[in-house]
């Protein structure tokens, strides 16, 4: 088993009348079965409304299935006993950084979680250095959070989570309100923490470029998994990403397109590299 | 017929210790009926820039003139020129917050102190503009998905009927499905009304895709401004800015440099896809 396995999981959404009765459910994860192996960089990809930030919800028990299971490293998420194991391997960081920054001094803030469960201070501020060092952010320590850049609050956020020592971040559209420079340092970080850290990353967003490195993507659609495998593989299937309203790379795009035309090209090209390179091979031919 | 930029300058917190400069003497003109992108990372003074477009900011130093007429004159009319100049700001579907679709599109125009007949024919044609039938008039706006959502709000500012339209943003957060439509339907009504339209975006694709001139902004300076291709011809210094061309430009200067016989100035997939295809038959 993974660190995080989902088996047929499902959540149902209450709906509400004005005066706050039930009125009817809406099923926003359906039957979904997923496993995810401990250090991997996983994607979950899939159009507003897929369902994919519910899912996320339950990997650090948010939301608890209405029906089916999911555990967090072996453990069951909806047994209240476990809730403080699966709160800790598992840390969250959603889309505004506004929204998750509560301290006025950078250092102060990713201090905030460590110093909630008690850890004691000299281990604290240990725990403040090395997470705002794994992000890049430690010449930023002693400033205020609202002076930073929407990419530095996010690995401020990031670091927030770090300090918090899990083996696992789950990141629900990080890069949704940055430019395109804190996307790329927001990016960036999570991969470095993938690699040097061994954190098992969980990344939800619709940007494809993001995904590319990832070493299994889920795409979701209506509450459900519909296509999985490397991006690689993933990609190769344009046409179908498209019926649940997504999209490739660019790169991926014009091959996909010039393949439609006639180019024998090979399905899925992701980067550039590969792209001009089998491009000059036809062109080179006699 | 256009808004004139004369030499504008905006500064935060003017004479205050934390007083910053946003806009640093900038002058441009935006003609009737240009599609324009305005790119630059956060801070390079965008939002600062359009907000002084409508008259919600007050330049520091310098002049606006819509139509010829300074806005800062005594007898300029504010309100006129806020319905003349119609700003979506980001995340405008925070701002939706009537009962049901019609009313909330209803809003701008009653404010325009309008009889209930025209108030409504406004209403109706705005959001038939935004795709949106006569199915959705009764749906609660908290029920529609992000996309939808955002049209909404865009087809209250269309309601006040403007000459110029201004996007902050308008696809941020949205899937690229949801990205299309609204940019689709921003498009036609360029195209269709002769609006002129003016897109921030942060997304290169997206710019290169439909407008005809871009507006770069930096450190509160228009850095670059001209027509796409001609901008980003200049992806050194963009990339040096913060920002890069489009992927498919990328691509294009690789295919070059390895002896493919194609031209650099190329932004689109269309575009590339062509001239792949015509290098390709030459070829056989």
């Amino acid at each position: 088993m993974g660190i995080i396995k989902a088996s047929k999981l499902i959540y149902d959404y209450i709906k509400r009348d004005e005066d706050g009765n039930p009125d009817g459910t809406r099923r926003a994860v359906d039957q979904v079965d997923i496993d995810i192996e401990a250090g991997s960089f996983v994607a979950i990809l899939g159009h507003n409304g897929s369902g994919k930030s519910t899912l996320a919800k339950h990997m650090n028990a948010l939301l608890l299935p209405t029906e089916g299971t999911i555990w967090v490293s072996g453990k069951d998420t909806s047994l209240d006993e476990n809730l403080w194991d699966v709160r800790r391997t598992a840390g969250m960081v959603f889309q505004n950084p506004d929204n998750q920054i509560i301290g006025t001094v950078v250092e102060e803030d990713v201090g905030f979680g460590p110093e909630n469960i008690g850890v004691p201070t000299p281990e604290i501020w240990k725990r403040v250095e090395q997470s705002l060092e794994a992000v890049g952010m430690t010449m930023y320590r002693h400033h205020s959070p609202n002076k930073l850049s929407g990419g530095q609050k996010q690995r401020v956020a990031i670091a927030g989570v770090m300090a918090m020592r899990p083996r696992c971040i789950v990141l629900d559209e990080p890069t949704a309100m940055l430019d395109p420079n804190g996307r790329k340092e927001v990016i960036r970080t999570i991969r470095e923490l993938n690699r040097a850290e061994q954190i098992t990353v969980i990344l939800i967003t619709h940007y494809m470029e993001e995904v590319i490195e990832a070493d299994h993507v889920y795409v979701m659609d209506d509450g459900r998994i519909v296509m999985e495998g490397t991006p690689h593989e993933v990609f190769a299937r344009t046409e179908e990403l498209k019926s649940y309203r997504l999209d490739v790379p660019q790169v991926t795009e014009l091959s996909w397109q010039l393949k439609k035309a006639g180019l024998p090209l090979s399905d899925g090209i992701l980067t550039i590299d590969a792209f001009v390179d089998e491009i000059m091979t036809l062109y080179k031919k006699p | 017929m256009a808004i004139e930029c004369k030499n504008i300058s905006y500064i935060y917190g003017n004479g205050s210790p934390q007083e910053i400069r946003a806009l640093n003497h900038v002058t441009l003109t935006i003609p009737d009926g240009q599609f324009i992108g305005l790119i630059g990372h956060t801070g390079s003074g965008k939002s600062t820039l359009i907000q002084h477009l409508n008259g919600l900011l007050k330049a520091t130093e310098g002049d606006i003139l819509y139509n010829g007429e300074s806005i800062y004159a005594e007898t300029f009319s504010m309100k006129s020129l806020r319905s003349k100049v119609g700003l979506v700001f980001q995340y405008p579907e925070h701002q939706l917050f009537e009962t049901d679709v019609f009313t909330d599109v209803c809003f701008g125009p009653k404010n325009l102190g309008l009889d209930d007949e025209p108030i409504r024919r406004r209403a109706r044609e705005a959001l038939d503009l935004v795709g949106l039938d006569a199915s959705y008039d009764d749906v609660s706006p908290f029920e529609l998905s992000g996309g939808q959502k955002r049209r909404v709000a865009i087809a209250g500012v269309l309601a006040m009927k403007p000459e110029v339209l201004i996007l902050d943003e308008p696809t941020a957060g949205l899937d690229p499905r949801g990205r299309d439509e609204i940019l689709d339907q921003v498009a036609k009504l360029h195209r269709e009304q002769g609006m002129t339209v003016v897109l921030v975006s942060h997304s290169m694709e997206d710019v290169a895709r439909y407008v005809d001139r871009i507006i770069v902004m930096n450190h509160g300076n228009a850095a670059l401004d001209g027509a796409s291709k001609e901008v980003f011809r200049h992806y050194r210094e963009l990339e040096e800015i913060g920002l890069a061309a489009p992927q498919v430009t990328y691509i294009i200067h690789a295919l070059k440099e390895q002896g493919f016989p194609i031209a650099d100035d190329i932004t689109t997939i269309k575009e590339a896809r062509e001239a792949i295809l015509r290098a390709m038959g030459d070829k056989t």
